[in-house]
């Protein structure tokens, strides 16, 4: 074993760069900047879950004094229907125009089907009114099991079945079908001494970011065009603004304001290409704002999902064969996260046999987008809850039947790759002699173990360093800063040049000063984005040294840089990187470095979450008592943003697991579009979320990073599933556990 | 037909016009331009407006700013002396419990008023306290620890 690297801020805890502003209101988030003459843009939304608009009549509502502007489905004047990847998913650029306003078809309770510009806000509501629509009101389609019904009524004429043998006549909402194989799966149940199969579903949720989608935007015939937004992406945000309002990508500026949480929900546009247009006729700054209403029915959900596990063991617990059919509900258009969810519902087992097929779904809710890791979670629930009844059916324990069959390195995965080193084992091994798992559960009370997988990306990151001269810098990144990546990029960076913390000021710029970024997301940033300050910081010292050397009039490979000086190899001299700086003038102008990169080798993350739970028997309702977070981060740069990533995501997959989902009346509206009726975890929900941070290092990392934003909400699923299935000795198969759903299991069961 | 409003916010008198259908927060925000107060819900859910009126805690999305005549209003913006921040907002940041900060402002205003009337709270009256403030990044475990260290600080003069 080799020693840990001794680092001087890697490692620390250090205070985020960007945290006063945030802790006294002086940092400004999407709904926060104002321009003068700025007018207010307002949606007019479908009061049905599936109509075809039979006439609609904006002339009174531009016959307002206070209306400057409308806009339609038919201001995207060149979108057509080929691929085009914004954000995490692929959605047609068609598809997309469609979704932020509708085109002679609204597919959900709040879809969007034109946009007002006013002087006021309440000029803006009015002028809704004054819309004349009619509709003509199809029957709604709410679940997998209706859509894929023979006469279910479909959503898009031109949907044809992608991914079978051959390609269905006629249409229908299923949007294509995936599948994977390894091995014999008929031979690996043939092996099997005991087979489990249960089947499973998750309701709609929401990535209930607290800050609503917001922009403010000012169209310019002379100059780039101004979008200011919280996105997770903001060159993204650009790619698709110009696509759809057919310009380019120079003409237009994106400027990535403070975000108040994503999730992946905030990867994709609704509101900047409309009030973009909106502002192109008005000839004014536009200003749009979602209520909380608004971004409950017509943004990001994550797929409902129905799923059949099924998965053979040898009776010692070697699994022999695994088994999964997997449904995701898109929503309006196709695009759900079928295919992550293939790729990782087995991943954390090596196992010889595996089969999987995925179906995309559409059904009349919003289009579903990304949220932390998607697909993942629904997929992964299911498969842990089968590992779990199989761990009690062979009377082993549920960490031990892990550990025989945990993926490791050289595992080979079923989506493609062989695993390269993992953490699996360590976090298994680091669970079972947890203080958790070591206490002794009270009468009343439950268990549940759980694993989790999540890919990871890496992808293209792009930064600048400025060196001043006084030795201080600025670095110049892409990545929207949604959790304290800026602290990490500053020490990452202070690391490599040797200079103190405070020398060095991150900056998450807009698209006009450093080169294209991918989107925050797919838990890339700490790790590609750190690589590009990495590379960015390796270019200024390759310049310091070479300054050095003229001034000492030696080569360049005579200087040496340790600890932020340069040193003379042939002589005794030592140059700090300040004094290089002061003297750049003279040695050929400022110092600058550049790390523009496409970053790979992203190192897979695991985890494993233990959860207690106790259980009102009476009304219900279960209470999380002792929960622990164990995962794999490769390298913690700032353990305390590590922690928090997993504890975030753990207290979003116990909501998930408890409280969330959207609730339907029969006409598809949706009956809890608020934080009071769609429930989110309070504080007082929660126990102290215990965290374990395993590190083994990914060798494509300079400080060995994994990705850590996503795999937290994965095994909380089922972690909690089967610890409320411990406590009251019943079945779980249906999400969430929510009081009244247990009570009628109690209830039920006591027939 | 506007209304001419006195009040006092952050120890600073004030004085505006605002239409009778308009909150305190849309004041707040949009006429007065202090943007710290947030809003996420504009429904009284989730305590990103959390300010004070009088003292009272409250959700300036629930409030009309006419009834803001007379008051004395705290925002997040008059918690810190000028640039030396609260104990509150020092804690928050060592215990790094925020992660996109936007729930932060509501939740150290929330915070003060907690430990004005309980300066010694156990770990369950901080976790209702404070259960009118959603934060979706954190799952609370950090907040309501730099919450309790704030508390003790604070207790012992810090």
């Amino acid at each position: 074993m080799s020693e840990a690297k001794q680092y001087k801020y890697i490692g620390q805890r250090t205070i985020r760069p960007d945290g006063f502003d945030k802790v006294t209101g002086r940092a400004n988030y999407g709904a926060d900047l104002s321009l003068p003459g700025m007018l207010w843009g307002k949606v007019l939304r479908s009061p049905y879950a599936h109509a075809l608009i039979t006439k609609l009549d904006t002339s009174r509502a531009e016959a307002h004094p206070d209306v400057l502007a409308v806009a339609g489905f038919e201001d995207f004047p060149s979108v057509n229907a080929e691929a085009f990847a914004a954000g995490n998913g692929d959605s047609g650029m068609l598809d997309l125009a469609r979704n932020i306003l509708a085109d002679k078809k609204v597919l959900y309770h709040g879809h969007a089907i034109v946009a007002v510009a006013a002087r006021t806000e309440e000029a803006a509501a009015q002028a809704l009114q004054l819309i004349d629509v009619e509709y003509e009101v199809l029957p709604p389609v709410m679940s997998i099991e209706q859509a894929i019904k023979e006469d279910a009524a479909v959503l898009h004429e031109d949907m044809f079945t992608q991914g079978l043998a051959d390609t269905p006549s006629a249409p229908s909402n299923i949007a294509s079908r995936m599948e994977l194989k390894k091995g014999d799966v008929a031979a690996g149940f043939a092996q099997a001494d005991i087979i489990v199969e249960r089947e499973f579903s998750t309701p709609t949720v929401h990535q209930g970011y607290i800050e609503p989608h917001a922009t403010t935007v000012r169209f310019d015939d002379n100059g780039p065009s101004m979008v200011w937004c919280p996105t997770q992406g903001h060159f993204d945000v650009r790619a698709s603004t110009a696509r759809l309002l057919n310009m380019e990508l120079g003409q237009i500026k994106v400027v990535a304001s403070e975000i108040g949480g994503g999730f992946g929900g905030k990867t994709t546009v609704y509101l900047e290409p409309v009030a973009l247009v909106l502002s192109r006729k008005a000839g004014r700054p536009v200003k749009m704002v979602m209520s909380r209403d608004e971004v409950f029915r017509a943004s990001g959900p994550a797929s409902a999902s129905k799923s059949r596990i099924k998965i053979g063991a040898k009776s010692d617990g070697t699994l022999t064969a695994v088994e999964a059919s997997l449904y995701y509900e898109a929503g309006a258009f196709k695009g759900s996260p079928m295919a992550p969810g293939c790729m990782t519902v087995f991943t954390p087992y090596d196992v010889e046999n595996m089969w999987v097929e995925g179906f995309d779904v559409v059904v009349n809710k919003a289009k579903a987008a990304a949220y932390r890791a998607p697909g993942a979670p629904q997929a992964e629930f299911a498969a842990e809850m089968v590992m779990n009844e199989l761990a009690e059916k062979l009377a082993m324990d549920p960490i031990d039947l892990r550990l025989l069959n945990a993926a490791k390195a050289g595992t080979q995965t079923l989506y493609g790759p062989k695993l390269k080193e993992v953490g699996l084992v360590q976090c298994l091994q680091a669970a079972k002699t947890s203080e958790q798992y070591q206490t002794v559960l009270a009468s009343g009370e439950g268990r549940g173990v759980a694993a989790g997988f999540w890919f990871n990306i890496g992808g293209q990151s792009s930064v600048i360093i400025n060196m001043n001269s006084d030795g201080t810098g600025t670095i110049l990144e892409g990545s929207p800063d949604i959790g304290g990546s800026r602290a990490s990029m500053q020490m990452m960076a202070a690391e490599e040049l040797g200079i103190p913390l405070d020398r060095l000021n991150p900056i998450v710029t807009d698209t006009e000063h450093v080169a294209y970024n991918a989107t925050t997301g797919g838990s890339r940033t700490t790790f590609a984005t750190g690589m590009a300050v990495v590379e960015a910081c390796q270019d200024v010292v390759a310049q310091l040294k070479s300054r050095a050397a003229s001034m000492w009039n030696v080569t360049s490979e005579q200087v040496d840089w340790q600890d932020g000086s340069a040193i003379n190899l042939a002589g005794e001299d030592v140059m700090t990187l300040a004094e290089i700086c002061a003297a750049a003038e003279k040695t050929g102008g400022q110092i600058s470095g550049r790390g523009n990169i496409n970053a790979r080798g992203a190192g897979p993350s695991f985890a494993v979450h233990l959860c207690d739970v106790w259980v009102d028997r009476d009304t219900g309702k279960t209470d999380v008592v002792r929960y622990t977070a164990i995962q794999d981060a490769g390298k913690a740069i700032h353990p305390g943003y590590v922690e928090g990533q997993f504890q975030g995501g753990a207290a979003q997959g116990i909501g998930w697991a408890l409280n969330e989902e959207y609730i339907y009346d029969d006409n598809g509206i949706m009956e809890n579009a608020g934080f009071l009726d769609y429930r989110v975890p309070l504080a007082s929900d929660l126990p102290s979320i215990d965290t374990i941070i395993v590190e083994v290092p990914n060798a494509f990392h300079p400080f060995g990073v994994r990705g850590v934003g996503e795999t937290g909400i994965i095994p909380p699923l089922a972690a909690v599933g089967t610890a409320v299935s411990d406590a009251i000795g019943l079945p779980i198969e249906t999400l969430p556990c929510s009081p009244p759903r247990v009570l009628k299991l109690l209830q039920e069961a006591a027939k | 037909m506007k209304t001419h409003v006195t009040t006092d916010i952050n120890d600073e008198a004030v004085e505006f016009l605002c239409e009778p259908q308009h909150t305190l927060l849309h004041v707040l925000r949009n006429e007065l331009g202090l943007t710290g107060t947030k809003e996420g819900c504009g429904s009284g859910d989730c305590g990103a407006c959390s300010v004070t009126v009088n003292g009272r805690l409250v959700c300036a999305c629930l409030v009309l700013a006419v009834e803001a005549d007379g008051a004395k209003i705290g925002t997040i913006e008059g918690v810190a002396n000028r640039d030396s921040l609260h104990i509150i907002q020092e804690k928050y940041l060592e215990h790094a419990a925020l992660q996109c900060g936007i729930c932060t402002p509501g939740l150290i205003v929330s915070t003060q008023a907690l430990l004005e009337e309980n300066p010694n709270p156990t770990e369950q009256e901080a976790r209702y306290f404070l259960a009118g403030n959603l934060c979706r990044c954190t799952g609370y475990d950090k907040i309501i620890r730099a919450v309790m260290d704030a508390a003790q600080c604070l207790r012992q003069g810090a």
